[in-house]
């Protein structure tokens, strides 16, 4: 009698567990939890650093199959529904139809094909939000041991050779490396939308207009410059800067964040 | 016996609530959706009147942006702690205003939209347009969240960044839309001739 007892108070406090677990996970939905802190963005402003607040962000990039249970969910996302001033005409158009993604595509690979616009909306769906470029550049600054490996020479040589490496957006989430927060794919995988992507003033519009992103540009010195750490980082900001909110492409994904002063849910 | 029975149910009871909660959200979710999907029909498929956000005008009146369609805008980003570019930018706007036809301006709005809400208030946006003698229809200034702003300013292809306590760098872009709320022109950059604009917005009032 007392080795049942034990089993049913064991599986008691297991399903209770379990039940407490479901719910943590429900409510972070596969998210880590990142400490801020203060770091100097490569690019930012006036070689300042910036302060990073506490927040949670997605494990992983979002995929075909979380896009899909979106677009279930908002029929104005689907592709043949969504207003050209949201996503331009390619947006979802390597998914078989409106609600299927067909062979060729696995669930498990990160969404592509996506617009800022419906980045920032599905985020916004699940009680979420985009991260801002600070937020994701200090997130994407660690490697597997430490916070800041940007000045690791192995580090950048990864981040480098991925740059080079073609259609690594075919392979499934969780294929590169777990970093210091418990973070993967934020290199090696796709790039990713951030909120303020427009907030990047390399193009050549706003070189000509704005002189204060001349200093910025200069970057560019980037490539004559001795480390290869200024040379990855520009090669993101310069990316961000080419792009417009409602062009989709086929390599550019996204991940959500949470503030953690929404925790617990209102 | 009893006691086992006990935390059997209690297992139930957790499974049962683990379960419950999860469908519930759902549902809601769903509501909210079908909700949103009607009200955009009739609107043009590259009209910003898409966009849902809410707006503070300098008369402390909310606003969507949409409250503005059946007329012709003329869109600007600035904010009034700005000591460069943005008394160009706002010169550059009277001055299209002033050769514009007098009779036609009830056709027109002048938007002016601010990137720095935080210290733009609708009484400091009141201030700047009294002393800027832009108070006046068809003068609008408008405020929202940071979120907001930035997705207006994703529409305008206009890029931001706040590079001091007070500063932002930013484009220096006039937009032009007509009354359904599609962009016609753009004029880029400061000190560029104004004509092509009024051009632009002539045919449009």
């Amino acid at each position: 009698m007392t080795s049942v007892k034990f089993i049913v108070s064991f599986s008691f406090v297991l399903s209770l567990f379990s039940c407490f677990q479901l719910r943590a996970q429900e409510q972070n939905e596969q998210m880590a939890f990142i400490e801020g802190g203060s770091f100097t963005p490569l690019y930012g402003a006036k070689n300042q650093s910036v302060d990073v607040d506490d927040f949670y962000m997605d494990i992983y990039p979002v995929t075909n199959a979380d896009f899909l249970e979106f677009v279930v969910e908002n029929p104005k996302w689907r592709a043949s529904q969504v207003p050209a001033i949201f996503a331009e005409s390619k947006y979802l158009s390597h998914w078989r139809s409106d609600l299927e993604i067909g062979e060729e595509i696995m669930n498990t690979q990160a969404v592509t094909m996506i617009s800022w616009f419906a980045a920032k909306n599905y985020c916004e769906a699940r009680g979420k939000r985009l991260p801002t470029v600070d937020e994701w550049e200090y997130v994407a600054m660690a490697d597997q041991i430490v916070k800041d490996a940007r000045e690791k020479k192995s580090y950048n040589q990864l981040i480098l050779s991925w740059y080079e490496e073609p259609q690594s957006f075919k392979k499934p989430i969780g294929s590169t490396f777990k970093n210091y927060w418990g973070i993967y794919d934020l290199h090696g995988l796709v790039w990713e939308w951030t909120a303020d992507f427009n907030s990047i003033l390399i193009t050549g519009e706003s070189r000509k207009d704005v002189d204060k992103d001349i200093k910025q540009f200069c970057g560019s010195a980037a490539v004559t410059a001795t480390d290869l750490m200024n040379y990855a980082a520009f090669m993101r900001y310069a990316f961000r800067g080419s792009l417009e909110a409602n062009y989709t492409i086929r390599n550019q994904g996204f991940r959500c964040v949470k503030d953690v002063s929404l925790e617990p849910k209102k | 016996m009893k006691k086992l029975n006990l935390l059997l149910t209690l297992i139930m009871l957790t499974v049962i609530a683990c379960q419950s909660d999860s469908k519930d959200e759902k549902t809601v979710s769903q509501v909210i959706t079908e909700e949103s999907s009607v009200s955009d029909q009739e609107l043009s498929d590259l009209s910003i009147y898409h966009l849902p956000s809410e707006w503070t005008t300098h008369h402390n009146e909310q606003i969507k942006l949409e409250d503005l369609k059946g007329k012709a805008l003329v869109m600007v980003m600035i904010y009034t702690s700005c000591k460069s570019a943005c008394p160009r930018l706002v010169a550059d706007m009277k001055d299209i205003k002033s050769r514009l036809p007098e009779d036609k301006l009830d056709q027109l709005q002048l938007v002016l939209v601010s990137i720095d809400p935080e210290v733009d208030t609708p009484e400091r946006l009141k201030e700047f347009a009294i002393e800027n003698e832009m108070n006046e229809a068809p003068w609008l200034f408008l405020r929202s969240s940071e979120s907001n702003t930035r997705e207006f300013a994703a529409v305008l292809a206009v890029k931001y960044k706040r590079i001091s306590p007070i500063d932002f760098s930013h484009s220096n872009i006039i937009s032009v839309f007509n009354h359904k709320g599609e962009l016609v022109h753009q004029k880029d950059g400061l000190g560029v001739n104004n004509q092509e604009t009024i051009d632009a917005i002539i045919e449009l009032i």
